[in-house]
């Protein structure tokens, strides 16, 4: 058949020379290759004790953040749960309490917000959805687990630590 | 014979069973760490300091897990398979000259078990022995895979018995005795046999892998052919035996080429120090520098483990027969030449 392209190589298997086939050379040689990588760097991490550092645009737990007076920001408006792809994310608004002033910074507030953590895909649309810079997946890795009901990760979990008070 | 010669043999074969025993304990870490560490990693290093217990957290493995006999198995030979891999194994230490004999008062006690005059022959024996281990067990296994690995590394043994025992001859035309011990004595100082029979050596290195069934050659051992090879069927310590039994014929095996070819106990400068350091501290120093050189020719065989691939089969036999037996009989023959031109001149 005529060839279609001009593509085509004529592969010529040359019979072994005498340091081929005695195989001793090829040995050496596969020998010194191994003992250089025997000084070489090792590329693994000691994980738990030692962790890689994440690159800047890393995602990993989400946290809910609070304001310079320590109050959460969240509004439970609504919006993170709406962007969320994954429907990975559930509040209940509540209305603030005058005497919860200094808990809350706006009138409304989410009394419950949870994430399920086995559904979220990590793809940081509720950090770009919020209106008020209140959720950041600035966290760790999240941890494994043994039962589907502990990847719901409540507020407890997810607010950030209270100001050290001055 | 008095007592106190059989308490002296006693406590030296006690021991060397201990150390060939925690040699080979310690190689299977090793083996895990040359791995490691040829191919970039770490290896193990949880149990204890750099992983240093790895080996008794594997030993109690291996108590704890379930022994399991198969219903159709020739069940004494399944059980005497292992120990027997492990005898085998540990009978060749005994004829190893470890060091020159210390001298504690006016009592003369050599390092060496026992010095008989065929002490070659004996290794050569013992090693030829270590093949019924796995034979034994494959067969009695009653399984396809594990009789055709026993038998491939009974055909193996025989193929590599006959190049390893001619690179032997030559070996002998050189010493002219048979006894280690005095093969050891004519190597004083730095006139070691691998000046004299360098590509006997090599032969020898060859067939000494073949018959450890070792990378290259652990075609018994062939996972993707054969499953597990001939310990398939077995679980346990019993799988412990014949894993550990080949650490102790590599021990065996890299303390034989080291005392035949690489000087034994031997070192350049070894009468300075004799003189200034003794009758007891400086044979030890000798023991030391032999179990330096054993542990060399250990990494030895696990660096080649790791670079090389296994052979096909045919293409082992073609190497054992066709390649290795002719090549140590033309080396037989040019060290009989040698030998005789330099006696007539």
């Amino acid at each position: 058949m005529e060839p279609l392209t001009n593509k085509k190589k004529v592969l010529i298997q040359k019979p072994l020379t005498f340091s081929e086939r005695i195989y001793l050379p090829a040995l050496t040689k596969g020998l010194s290759i191994t003992i250089s990588h025997f000084f070489k760097k090792e590329a693994t991490i000691r994980y738990p004790e030692v962790q890689r550092e994440m690159s800047i645009n890393w995602r990993g737990m989400h946290s809910l953040k609070r304001d310079e007076n320590g109050r959460e920001r969240c509004t439970a408006c609504g919006l993170c749960a709406l962007s969320c792809p994954a429907e990975a994310i559930t509040m209940i608004a509540a209305e603030r309490k005058p005497e919860e002033k200094d808990l809350y910074r706006e009138e409304k507030y989410a009394s419950v917000y949870e994430i399920n953590m086995l559904r979220c895909i990590f793809c940081g649309l509720c950090e770009e959805a919020c209106p008020k810079e209140a959720i950041y997946l600035d966290g760790p890795i999240v941890p494994s687990d043994y039962l589907r009901k502990d990847f719901i990760y409540g507020k407890d979990k997810l607010v950030e630590q209270p100001l050290e008070k001055k | 014979m008095d007592i106190s010669f059989v308490i002296e043999k006693f406590v030296l074969v006690a021991i060397i069973f201990g150390i060939s025993l925690v040699i080979a304990m310690y190689s299977t870490y090793a083996e895990r760490k040359v791995a490691a560490f040829l191919q970039d990693r770490l290896g193990p290093d949880r149990a204890g300091p750099f992983g240093m217990l790895q080996p008794l957290a594997d030993g109690l493995k291996m108590f704890m897990k379930e022994e399991i006999v198969p219903t159709n198995s020739n069940k004494i030979l399944f059980m005497v398979g292992p120990g027997l891999a492990m005898l085998t194994a540990c009978i060749g230490t005994a004829v190893i000259p470890w060091g020159s004999a210390i001298t504690i008062g006016d009592r003369v006690i050599p390092l060496q078990v026992t010095d008989i005059n065929v002490g070659l022959l004996y290794i050569f024996g013992v090693v030829s022995l270590g093949v019924y281990g796995v034979m034994i067990g494959g067969w009695a296994s009653n399984n396809k895979y594990s009789l055709l690995s026993a038998i491939r590394a009974a055909s193996q043994n025989i193929s590599y018995e006959v190049s390893m025992g001619l690179s032997i001859i030559a070996l002998l035309m050189v010493t002219n005795t048979m006894s280690l011990k005095e093969i050891v004595e004519q190597q004083h100082g730095w006139h070691w046999n691998v000046l004299y029979q360098p590509f006997g050596f090599l032969l020898f290195i060859i067939c000494s892998f073949a018959e450890t069934n070792r990378a290259p050659f652990d075609l018994p051992e062939c996972e993707t052919e054969l499953i597990g090879g001939y310990h398939t069927e077995y679980s346990s310590m019993k799988l412990g035996f014949y894993l550990f039994a080949e650490y102790i014929n590599m021990f065996v095996s890299s303390a034989v080429m080291a005392t035949l070819y690489f000087g034994g106990y031997n070192y350049p400068g070894m009468d300075w120090v004799l003189l200034h350091t003794g009758p007891v501290i400086g044979p030890l120093i000798g023991t030391a520098v032999l179990f330096a050189k054993i542990f060399a020719f250990i990494f030895f065989f696990m660096w080649v483990r790791w670079t090389i691939p296994r052979f096909r089969y045919d293409q082992l036999m073609h190497l054992g027969w066709k390649t290795l037996i002719p090549l140590a009989i033309a080396n037989i023959v040019i060290t009989g030449l040698v030998i005789a031109i330099v006696e007539k001149f």
